[in-house]
């Protein structure tokens, strides 16, 4: 019984807590996918940019308010700085999207002239970042490291497994949870929200219906960037800030959205959550957890890891390969790329 | 003097002319109605009298207002509306969400309208909560028109809203758009199911290669031996 109980506590430690944060980061970065798909018709490849600036800018923030001595004890204080960054990156997305997509947008161009498009943006994105704060590893949480650490738990329970919750990992879930929140309520409830849906519902006749389309999209660039603030502060909190990370991070971000469903924001959610769990339970070694369960004689001599965390990226492009290839429009029926 | 009134329009979507010298009009609390056979410009004179392409020639005029250099949404605010023949609902969102949509240009609160439109169409009122995608064709088409009554339009504009659905519905359809033009809305509509459409129209148009042939009363059309014979079989 006691085996039993080790080996659930053991999971919850490496799979369930960690695969809970990861799946809210790549929900929120997911959910910004979506709602620029589905609003400008187009895959934003500078997605995972707009993340990285949106960090800089909450590390950028964070040294100020460091630098007035200001701090705000277990809380970490790039949280606060989060409005700041939200600010800037709001900033930088209608300052782009008025130099460079709505250029295209005026001629009509065709999304996968759009998508180019946003790969050159990626770029100069990730150079402009690049030159501002430095390619380095930056970690910037300066709060409470933990709010339940494992010997805690250990001497509690009397066993020899405990689970630890990190205070960013506890940030993940409760920032994330209100965000993705408040964006439903935005899109469900309130009467420019539904503007928005009937846009990307069927563009023609929200014309006709007298929806401004500008305004459609400004809303959307500007819930894109708070998403993408939210979700790479997050991340970095999490683990640290590399600027080179994001360019790699829009491979599962992407998968998310069109696991989920590209266009639909709740399938953006459940996504990132299907995303998540499948690399870090395929990452897992399950040795230890196999060495509870089992009868000794059974337990093998190996890691029992289906693939070694390097390859984790892989993951996801062998799952979007398989949704593209047998379920295209995602779980929750999405539109087709 | 008629409410809505296009007049010598020429023109089409950049090539060539589509529209010779076409001229349409309708007053308030009239249904009108434009017949024709395949190509012969019927939905193009409709988008011409909505702005939805470039007149070389011609005008047009609402009322008092010479709308014809106004863009679509524009006319929305000037009193017109315009229910396309496909994709004349938003599939994802809720029946009430589409009537929702409807008056987004209007100010204060719409359950006024939206009651009068679950008056015309009690179904709907049903289905308030489900999707618009999911629902009958014959429904959809119920969706759309509510949808386009939603700004309180004084003219209305249906590209074949019959297209598509059982005669039982057509029926139906056709009836609460007589409905519709007694509260005093001036109906514009292309039909493809011409010989229904005329018996309820005050007002028959019958365009051939985008220029008028006939312009009578409804009743007079379908009287009339030679547009039996080109146009109605018979």
């Amino acid at each position: 019984m006691q085996d039993y109980a080790n080996a659930a506590l053991l999971l919850t430690n490496y799979l369930v807590v960690p695969g809970i944060a990861y799946g809210c980061q790549l929900a929120l970065g997911a959910l910004g996918v979506t709602l620029i798909f589905s609003v400008l018709r187009f895959s934003n490849f500078a997605h995972g940019e707009l993340m990285s600036a949106g960090t800089m800018f909450a590390i950028f923030a964070t040294w100020g308010f460091q630098a007035m001595g200001l701090s705000f004890g277990p809380v970490p204080t790039a949280l606060v700085a989060l409005p700041f960054a939200i600010l800037a990156s709001i900033a930088v997305v209608l300052l782009t999207d008025k130099a460079i997509y709505r250029f295209y947008r005026i001629k009509r161009s065709d999304p996968v002239i759009l998508l180019i498009v946003s790969i050159g943006v990626m770029f100069v994105m990730a150079g402009l970042i690049r030159f501002l704060i430095g390619p380095d590893d930056r970690t910037f949480n300066d709060g409470a490291r933990f709010i339940l650490k494992a010997r805690e738990v250990k001497d509690y329970l009397g066993l020899s497994e405990g689970v630890t919750i990190k205070t960013s990992q506890a940030i993940t879930v409760l920032v994330a949870s209100i965000a993705a929140g408040l964006l439903f309520w935005f899109l469900e409830k309130t009467k420019t929200g539904k503007m928005m849906r009937a846009f990307s519902d069927n563009e023609d006749l929200a014309l006709l219906s007298g929806i401004n389309p500008e305004r459609i999209v400004k809303l959307a660039w500007v819930l894109a960037a708070v998403l993408a603030t939210i979700a790479g502060t997050l991340y970095g909190l999490d683990k640290s800030y590399k600027p080179f990370v994001f360019q790699q991070l829009l491979l599962p971000i992407f998968a998310a959205a069109i696991v989920g469903g590209l266009g639909n924001p709740l399938g953006a959610v459940i996504g990132g959550f299907v995303i998540a769990f499948s690399e870090v339970a395929l990452t897992y070694a399950y040795t230890k957890f196999l060495a509870y369960t089992l009868p000794p004689a059974w337990v093998p001599d190996g890691l029992v890891q289906f693939l070694p965390t390097d390859y984790k990226f892989a993951i996801s492009f062998v799952i979007l390969v398989l949704i593209l290839l047998y379920r295209p429009t995602g779980i929750l029926r999405g539109k087709t790329l | 003097m008629s409410y809505l009134k296009g007049e010598g329009m020429t023109g089409g979507y950049g090539g060539a002319d589509i529209l010779h010298d076409c001229s349409i009009s309708v007053d308030k609390g009239e249904i009108a109605v434009i017949v024709g056979p395949n190509g012969a410009g019927k939905s193009t004179a409709m988008k011409a009298l909505f702005g939805m392409l470039n007149l070389r020639e011609g005008a047009v005029t609402l009322g008092e207002t010479d709308v014809t250099h106004l863009t679509p949404q524009a006319r929305v605010e000037a009193g017109m509306s315009f229910v396309p023949q496909v994709r004349n609902v938003f599939p994802t969102m809720s029946v009430e969400e589409n009537l929702e949509m409807g008056g987004v240009l209007r100010d204060g609160p719409l359950t006024e309208t939206i009651e009068e439109v679950y008056e015309l169409f009690p179904a709907l009122r049903e289905k308030r909560h489900q999707h618009a995608g999911e629902l009958s064709g014959g429904q959809r088409q119920q969706v759309a028109v509510g949808r386009a009554l939603m700004t309180r339009p004084k003219l209305l504009m249906l590209d074949e809203p019959t297209a598509g659905v059982s005669p039982v519905v057509m029926d139906e359809l056709f009836d609460r758009i007589i409905e519709v033009a007694r509260t005093g809305i001036a109906i514009l509509m292309v039909e493809q199911n011409a010989r229904q459409a005329l018996e309820i129209a005050d007002k028959g148009y019958v365009l051939v290669q985008g220029s008028n042939r006939f312009t009578d009363t409804g009743a007079a059309l379908l009287a009339d031996p030679d547009v039996r014979k080109s146009f109605l079989g018979g």
